[in-house]
This record gives C-alpha cells, structure tokens and sequence, in this order.
C-alpha cells in the first residue's frame, strides 16, 4: 500500500545551521501518527516543508505516492494543514473565510461539511465577529476548520489545543478520531504529552533535526524500562537501609515516603519482598509505569536538565 | 461523515485564482472608505482646485484649457496609485501577518498568483480612473480621440503598477520601507513626469531629464489618446510602456516563482 506520508533522507538548513537532518520515516494510511520533540526539533520546518511553505534542501516528500515538488498541484490537494502560529486574516469573519477557503484547493464549498465542521469546532456563536475580536482559542478552532475545509486526506495539525480550553480540547480530539475513523490520515505535534498518548498509534521523536525514536506508542513506553514503587510508611524511616541503595531511593514527606526506582530486570514483586524483609512500616503500596513524558525526557536528554 | 468522498470532487485548476482574485476584490471593497472613496476625493479636490479654480483662466497647451490639459493626468494618477497601493498593501500585510501561508500550502501556481493580484488591483484603479472621469465632467469636456488606445494605456499604466506593487511587497520587510516606495519613487515620477504640466515648456535640460522618466511616456501617451496632441509620438508611448510593463512582469514573475521571500 502507499504510504501517506514517504520522508527521504530530508535536509534541512538555515543560514549554515541545520536544522533538519537526514530525516526518514513513513506513515500508512489511517494512522494517527505523533512527531514530538522539543521547541526547535526541526518538527515545523519539516511540516513547513511538507505543505511547500519551505524549500527542501535535499531528500524527498512524497503525500499518497506523489512528489511534493515536482507535483506539487495534486500533494497540496491532498494535504491540509493547521500551522502552528496564529494566522489570520483580519478582513473576514469566520462565516467568509470558510466559505472562500476551499476554492483556493481547486474544490467547490460543501455546506454540509462546512456546517459540520463549524457544529463540532463550536464556532456557530462566533460566525459573525470580526476576526480581531475572537480569542487565540477560537481563531485555533478556525484554523482547524480551513486545514479540513478542503476534505483533505492527510492531515496535519501542529499544535492545535494550544490555548485550546479543556472541555474543547477534549471535543476537538474526539473528532480528531472520528475523521481519521473515516480515513483520513494524521499527523500531529502536540506538547500534551498525555494527548499524544493517547491519540497516536505511533510515535516519532525528533530532537536537534534528526530522529531519535520511531515506534508504536505502546513500544516506545514499554522500552523504558524504569518504573517506580511508592511505599507510604506508617511511621517516618530515620534513615535509609544500606540494603535499598540498589533501587536509589528518594526520602520525600519526611521520611514518610519512599520513592524506589526500579533497576532493570527488576520486578516489582522482588523489590517487595526486600522491603518486607527489612520490616519497613508500609502502609500502602503505589506502582508507576513510565509515562510516554518519561521517554520523551530520557530520549531528548531533558531528563536531567528538568530534574 | 467525511467519507473521503472529498476525492471525488474534481480538481478545478481555474478556482484558485478566481478565488483569490474574488478574495482580493472583496478585500478592498471591506475597506471601501480607505481604498476607493479616499482616493476618490483626493482626486475630486485636484479636479477642483485645477479645474475650477485655474481651469480656464490659464493654457499650457495650444487648443486647450488647463483643465483639459490636467484632467487626464490626475484619472491616470488615480489609476497608478490605486493600482500600486492595492496589492502591494495587500501583499505585504499577508506576508508581514503571516496569513500569507494559507496561500502558500494550496495549489495555486506562480502564474495564478501573479494575475490574481494583478487583476484584482487593476480592477480597483481602472474603477477609481473610472468614477474620477465622471466627476471630471463638471470641470471639464474632454474630446476623447481615441477612447480605445486611451482604456488600452490605463489598463497598461495599471498593469505596471500591480507588478511594482508585488515587488515591493516582497522586498519591503517594514512599513516604512514599504511607504518609501510610494513616496520616494512613484509620487516624485509622477508629479515629474508632466501630470501638471507639459514637459515641452521646461528648460532643455529638465525637459530631456524628464524625457528619462518612464511615467512621462504613460502620461503623456493617455493624454495624447484624449486630447489627441502630445510630446512624444502614440505609438512609442505604448511600446515604452508595454516594455517595462513586461521587464516588471518578468522581475515579479520570477520573485512569484522562486518565492523569494515567501518561501523559507
């Protein structure tokens, strides 16, 4: 099958400074596929050179089998995309600048799309405002609604709920689904770690232009093996049993609460044991796996920087 | 709900530019007491002030009075300003808001870009050109002699200036830059290049540095097709003038392509 999205050995430089290196991935069709990394990856240079807003240096892009620039008529079709910065234009309310936006793809406007988009974006109230009188929020949800205006089949959004409230946050991910349920191919950034979770089958990292990472989200999290136990002590613990420094543990509550983390090969049961061993007043017992943050951190060399 | 029937709805090449150039024209027509009834009045009172007041008091040129002689230069200034104004306003603020990018992920082409622009500021001079002819019918009675050669240079002088209003969309990063374009280049050329006077009664050392003003041969070429006397002969007018409006063409043509400054 065609892939979505083919990236080649993509190259990327501004002014001597790479800023995409030798990239290479593919996403199928009908994936909900996650590019994460941290602020200057190169995440929206890639997607500026996808959608044509930045030249390639060298390497390739192809959209459902089609060479973004050499036919760049039918991939800029194919394609919509939701860019990060808050682009408006100031002389149109939201009512015109949907109606107008899907001719400049070479398609007549579908009211009842248009009507649809408008019902699960929420921005029937806001039809007739002008546009510098609407939120970040809102001209986000607008700047979904023209990445979809034109039915795309590959979708990109770079950032959308940034600045997006919870409740509609939530909303906009679920249509998310529903529209990649109908078949349409995503591709998302997103600093909502637990969003990009939850959303995406699988995962790219990227850090200083090039890939760290590629695997399904499941895998991804599954191959950091650290986990932690958290034991809540009935009475505080003076001090640390020599017996325990395997798992560098952390004091925390004043001695109240101990973090161990858990080496490699390591189950959680064995660290139990030990600790039962040792005759330590738990009171209660708290395993946590690591979150999709933990790998992202450990991949990109934030980890320590944060902690 | 989606259904990917979106694939089945043909790819129409022409929509893109027409609705750009549709966007472009409701554009102006939103900003309408900026972008055609400023420019307007700012013509009517030149009408008023040299054709009412001056008008038929003094001749610069032999058979006619001075509003007749005025009259032509201050529709085709219109015209020029309002052309230029257009789409390097509209150009620039995409560019400098960033709304620009809506564009630049869509298929449109070079070619359609280029003339979606181009049409669009056009259509707003020739129609100021247009509403100041009929206000200059107060001031004065104009024989229009070759009223086709005369439509023929305004819809040329207009072609012109969309193309310098691209390019100076493009390379201005600033708004002052970009007002420097109007007010160190296109009023001097204008005010230089005979509107309020014929270059034959200057000196022979300003005439033949005016001669060297590429707007004189607009000027003068859409007054000679009204009046029918002029400087220079009609035919060079137009061929003067269709040459930098095809130099101009090809500079922002290749800019277009490139996306020189558009494109990262």
């Amino acid at each position: 099958m065609t892939d979505a999205l083919h990236i080649d050995a993509l190259n990327k430089a501004y002014s001597g400074n790479r800023v995409v290196k030798d990239l290479s991935f593919a996403i199928e069709p009908g994936e909900i596929f996650g590019l994460l990394g941290p602020n200057g990856a190169g995440k929206s240079t890639t997607i500026n050179m996808i959608g044509g807003v930045s030249r390639i240096d060298s390497g390739t892009i192809r959209v459902f089998g089609f060479d973004n620039q050499k036919e760049y008529l039918t991939t800029r079709r194919l394609v919509g995309i939701m860019h990060q910065e808050i682009v408006t234009d100031t002389f149109f309310t939201i009512d015109k600048a949907l109606r107008i936006h899907p001719g400049y793809y070479g398609v007549r406007l579908d009211k009842a799309w248009m009507n649809l988009l408008i019902d699960r974006l929420a921005l029937e109230p806001h039809l007739h405002k002008p546009m510098n009188k609407l939120s970040g929020g809102l001209k986000r949800r607008l700047m979904v609604a023209k990445a979809l205006i034109h039915k795309p089949r590959l979708l990109i959004l770079d950032e959308p709920t940034a600045g997006v409230d919870v409740e509609l946050r939530h909303s906009l991910w679920q249509f998310v689904r529903e529209i990649n349920q109908e078949g349409t191919t995503v591709l998302l950034t997103t600093h909502y770690l637990e969003e990009a979770q939850q959303m995406c089958g699988r995962i790219a990292i990227m850090n200083h232009g090039s890939l760290v990472a590629l695997d399904s989200t499941s895998h991804l999290m599954s191959q950091l093996e650290e986990r932690k136990i958290i034991l809540q002590l009935s009475s505080p613990l003076d001090a640390l049993p020599s017996e325990l420094s395997a798992f560098h543990v952390q004091r925390l509550g004043g001695g109240t609460r101990l973090v161990l983390h858990l080496p490699k090969g390591c189950s959680a049961g064995e660290a139990l044991r030990k600790v039962c061993a040792l005759g330590l007043p738990v009171a209660e017992v708290e395993t946590v796996k690591a979150s999709l943050e933990d790998v992202f951190l450990e991949l990109t060399g934030m980890k320590g920087s944060i902690e | 709900m989606n259904g990917n029937s979106q694939q089945e709805q043909p790819f129409r090449w022409w929509l893109p530019f027409v609705t750009l150039l549709k966007k472009e024209i409701l554009r102006f027509f939103r900003v309408s007491v900026q972008t055609l009834l400023t420019p307007i009045i700012t013509a009517s009172l030149y009408l008023f002030v040299f054709g009412a007041t001056l008008g038929n008091r003094i001749s610069v040129l032999e058979g006619f009075n001075y509003a007749q002689f005025v009259v032509p230069g201050l529709i085709l200034m219109g015209v020029i300003n309002n052309s230029f104004a257009n789409v390097s306003s509209s150009l620039f603020m995409s560019r400098y808001l960033g709304n620009i990018v809506d564009l630049l992920v869509t298929p449109i082409t070079p070619g359609q870009f280029i003339f979606a622009y181009t049409l669009a500021a056009m259509i707003r001079g020739l129609l100021v050109g247009f509403v100041v002819s009929i206000i200059s019918l107060f001031f004065a009675t104009l024989p229009w002699t070759h009223l086709f050669l005369a439509i023929l240079m305004a819809c040329l002088a207009s072609f012109l200036f969309a193309q310098l209003g691209i390019i100076a969309a493009i390379y201005s990063n600033t708004f002052d830059a970009l007002s420097m374009y109007n007010n160190f280049l296109i009023l001097p050329l204008i005010y230089l290049g005979g509107v309020f006077y014929p270059i034959s009664i200057l000196p022979p050392l300003w005439e033949g540095l005016s001669r060297i003003n590429p707007l004189f041969y607009l000027i003068d070429g859409f007054r000679h097709a009204i009046l029918g006397v002029g400087d220079v002969p009609l035919l060079f007018s137009f061929a003067w003038t269709a040459l930098i409006s095809l130099v101009l063409f090809l500079w922002a043509a290749l800019l277009i392509k490139k996306g020189h400054r558009l494109r990262s």
